[in-house]
């Protein structure tokens, strides 16, 4: 399913990984603050896949009923940050910040906005870190939710068509006493992977080069 | 003093980094680098390693854990969790098995602070 990783270098894959690693675990710490539980991480994945694959691997241990909260990112690199849950849970986490007391009505009419507030403190703290340890600067489009399986959440059927290789960066999250589990994943295509390549090796020249001050 | 520092990260590039640190910040040192908490326990094993600095998301056993065995055998090794997750509980456990807690991204400055209280640690007579 995942073909291969052959466009990343292992230190790249392995600076990409530790990166997007740094991105989420600075983000979980927002959710933690939300839902006052701590949040469980897997460790990172990067891969360079379709798109169809993406979509399958986020189908993957779930219901195909899947809702996330999208956020597009432009900079010297551009992309897709998105945060994904099975769509029965994303009911649970907005229960979860929202405090339980309120009816389940309540959190029904509440779900679309705490959901795309929600992600947006997620995916612009996870796109802040990874910005700022990379030196560069990016701009986040208005959070979005998508409903849907694998596929429409990666737009397989779009004009990108499901074929199009894409570098997919995925990290699970748990919230510890609430049986909520999602995902948090960034896709970007061809010429970002590229831009990417060449902003990450500038960071790795720069640690053997031992620059003085914040290196990562 | 010259100290031998176990690096433990399955990074390499986090490990790149924290050497680079140490090349600025204390550059007479002595690293030493695992990638997970096997290969960790096993230099540790080996009786010449005076400080630690673990990261917490590894594949099979987690930083804490790796933290905790060490504890068992070395109790006043001063040892550091190295992490973005700076959850409370994350920092909580690491203070609970007496071990610094140093921020990534990292700076000169948060892994300094850490080695400075290492070193008055190391040369106090042990209890």
């Amino acid at each position: 399913m995942t073909i291969d990783t052959g466009e990343l270098t292992e230190i790249e894959q392995d600076a990409l990984a530790e990166i997007a690693n740094m991105g989420v675990s600075r983000a979980a710490n927002s959710l933690r603050q939300m839902v006052g539980e701590q949040v469980l991480l897997s460790v990172p994945s990067v891969k360079i896949v379709t798109r169809e694959a993406a979509s399958k691997l986020v189908e993957r241990n779930n219901a195909k009923k899947l809702v996330a909260v999208q956020q597009s990112f432009e900079g010297p690199f551009a992309g897709r940050a998105l945060l994904i849950f099975p769509e029965a849970q994303s009911l649970e986490l907005v229960r979860s910040i929202v405090v339980d007391e309120h009816t389940l009505e309540d959190v029904i009419d509440l779900e679309q906005e705490a959901l795309a507030e929600t992600g947006n403190i997620i995916l612009n703290g996870c796109l802040a870190t990874i910005a700022n340890v990379l030196h560069r600067t990016m701009r986040m489009s208005l959070p979005s939710i998508v409903r849907g399986d694998g596929a429409a959440l990666f737009e397989v059927e779009g004009p990108a068509s499901g074929g199009q290789f894409v570098l997919f960066l995925y990290i699970d999250f748990n919230i510890k006493r609430r049986d909520v589990h999602g995902f948090i994943a960034l896709l970007m295509d061809l010429p970002s992977i590229a831009a990417l390549k060449a902003i990450v090796n500038d960071f790795i020249h720069a640690i053997e080069k031992h620059t003085p001050g914040h290196v990562g | 003093m010259q100290y031998k520092v176990l690096i433990v990260d399955d990074s390499k590039l986090a490990r790149m980094v924290m050497a680079s640190a140490f090349r600025r910040i204390r550059p007479e040192w002595i690293l030493v680098e695992a990638v997970n908490a096997d290969e960790a326990l096993a230099a540790v094993s080996g009786g010449t390693v005076d400080i630690a600095l673990i990261d917490f998301n590894m594949p099979g056993i987690d930083g804490l854990e790796l933290a905790a065995r060490i504890r068992k055998t070395h109790p006043d090794m001063p040892v550091a969790v190295v992490s973005a997750n700076v959850q409370t509980e994350i920092i909580g456990r690491a203070r609970e098995l007496n071990a610094g807690f140093v921020p990534k991204p990292l700076t000169d400055e948060s892994l300094a602070a850490f080695l400075s209280g290492a070193t008055l640690r190391l040369k106090k007579p042990t209890s």
